[in-house]
């Protein structure tokens, strides 16, 4: 494939299930030099068990949240005012820290003037990596109990090697975990399925991705269900239509399986081979 | 004591709302004079995160020394004992009511969040 071989490709799609892992990794598989795989489904990460060998160690990521030292905090509130999460609360001296809701951006730390504050980490999650093959994954996976997805993503997305071509498996949705994996794409595919829950979907991730000015198409996955309304948005909208995989009984339990269908299922290949091609080819996608 | 009351009325009569952080509003209760005055909460309606605690910031802010609501969620439980405000959970229809089984002292201060929070 002649091709520019170090872009990132976000997978995307508007709800989960609609295939988004099982295209992330039919992609990564059919090209034929190391590939990097970022999961980025924190919350639910699950490319790994589609990958052959086992994980090295895992790095722990943590968030700098405050700290108030009651012997310094003169109870002004101002860190309280200033943070937009409300996880501090101006209640009493020193004011109380929530630290399951920083998000750790530093700030009220720089608002006080009597530095009171201090930051310690906080852990909310890993990141491991696997090898199977020419495909490196690098997985992030949060902590059970803790609504910090952001931060992960962008830990995941810094072990990026950005001389090899890397598929992003993006969290589903449109909120800010999504948007956070999708920031540092140059390229994304939508995932969707032809029904009309799955166009509802698709409209509001096409929303989402021109706000962030990425190119992309659109994939449709279980192609024969439903009807043609995706297909009729897609071309009103000039929106490419990069793949169409159909429904087929033996993808079903190939991924049920835990296998990729490029290998089961070898006449899908081409599939994957085209749409890869089409990805990385300039000028095949939307202009934005 | 002042007494804050979770509602989306204006007066005495009004309905107690079950919820603390994401109430309509709140009626500030002075049990010296029996004067009361209402305080918008409209601003947290639609908050992403952190109703509960700004709603109890802002009953810290009014100077009371007690909340009679429906239910309150664990950061807002957290955020009101730091304050020192008593806590108080009923299920009585109207404030009206809430004040009369208060001071009748038929109502037990709470001592743990009844409900779990939207993002706990
Ligand atoms: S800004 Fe500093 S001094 Fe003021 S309340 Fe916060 S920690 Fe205390
Ligand atoms: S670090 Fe940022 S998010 Fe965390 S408490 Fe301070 S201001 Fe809020």
């Amino acid at each position: 494939m002649d091709i520019s071989a170090n872009l990132s490709i976000a997978i995307a799609s508007g709800k989960g299930g609609t295939g988004k892992t099982t295209v992330a990794l039919n992609l990564a598989r059919v090209y034929d030099a190391p590939v990097q795989l970022l999961d980025c489904d924190v919350e639910e990460p699950n490319d790994h068990l589609f990958l052959k060998g086992g994980f090295g160690p895992e790095e722990a990521v943590g968030i700098p949240v405050p700290e108030i030292d009651p012997a310094k905090c003169r109870g002004c509130g101002e860190c309280s005012r200033f943070c937009q999460y409300h996880a501090i609360a101006a209640i009493g001296t020193p004011p109380l820290v929530f630290a399951e809701l920083c998000h750790g951006c530093g700030g009220c730390a720089k608002v006080c003037q009597n530095g009171a504050i201090r930051e310690v980490d906080r852990r909310v999650g890993v990141v491991r990596t696997l090898k199977d093959g020419d495909i490196s994954l690098i997985q992030g996976c949060l902590d059970v109990g803790v609504a910090m997805a952001p931060p992960l993503i962008r830990a995941v997305q810094s072990k990026r090697n950005g001389s090899l071509l890397t598929i992003l498996d993006a969290p589903p949705g449109t909120s800010c975990p999504v948007v956070a994996t999708l920031r540092r794409a140059d390229r994304a595919i939508l995932v969707t399925e032809p029904t009309p829950f799955g166009l509802h979907d698709l409209t509001l991730a096409v929303e989402t991705v021109r706000a962030l000015g990425i190119p992309f198409g659109v994939v449709i996955n279980r192609a024969g269900i439903g009807d043609d309304r995706v297909l009729d948005f897609c071309a009103e909208s000039g929106i490419p239509i990069l793949a169409v995989i159909p429904e087929d009984r033996r993808i079903a339990e190939v991924c049920s399986r835990g296998e990729l269908i490029v290998e089961s299922l070898p006449e899908y290949r081409g599939v994957f081979r085209d749409l890869l091609e089409k990805i990385l080819t300039p000028g095949a996608l939307e202009p934005v | 004591m002042k007494i804050v009351f979770t509602t989306s009325g204006e007066n005495l009569d009004a309905p107690l709302d079950p919820r603390f952080g994401r109430a309509r509003g709140f009626l500030l209760y002075d049990t010296e004079t029996g004067q009361y005055e209402i305080v918008d909460n409209e601003q947290n309606l639609n908050a992403a995160q952190g109703a509960g605690i700004q709603a109890a910031e802002t009953v810290s802010r009014l100077g009371a020394g007690a909340l009679i609501t429906g239910h309150c969620g664990p950061k807002a439980f957290r955020a009101l004992m730091a304050g020192g405000i008593q806590i108080y959970n009923t299920d009585v229809a109207t404030i009206a009511a809430a004040l009369e089984e208060f001071q009748a002292g038929r109502l037990m201060s709470a001592n743990a969040a009844d409900v779990e929070g939207h993002w706990a």
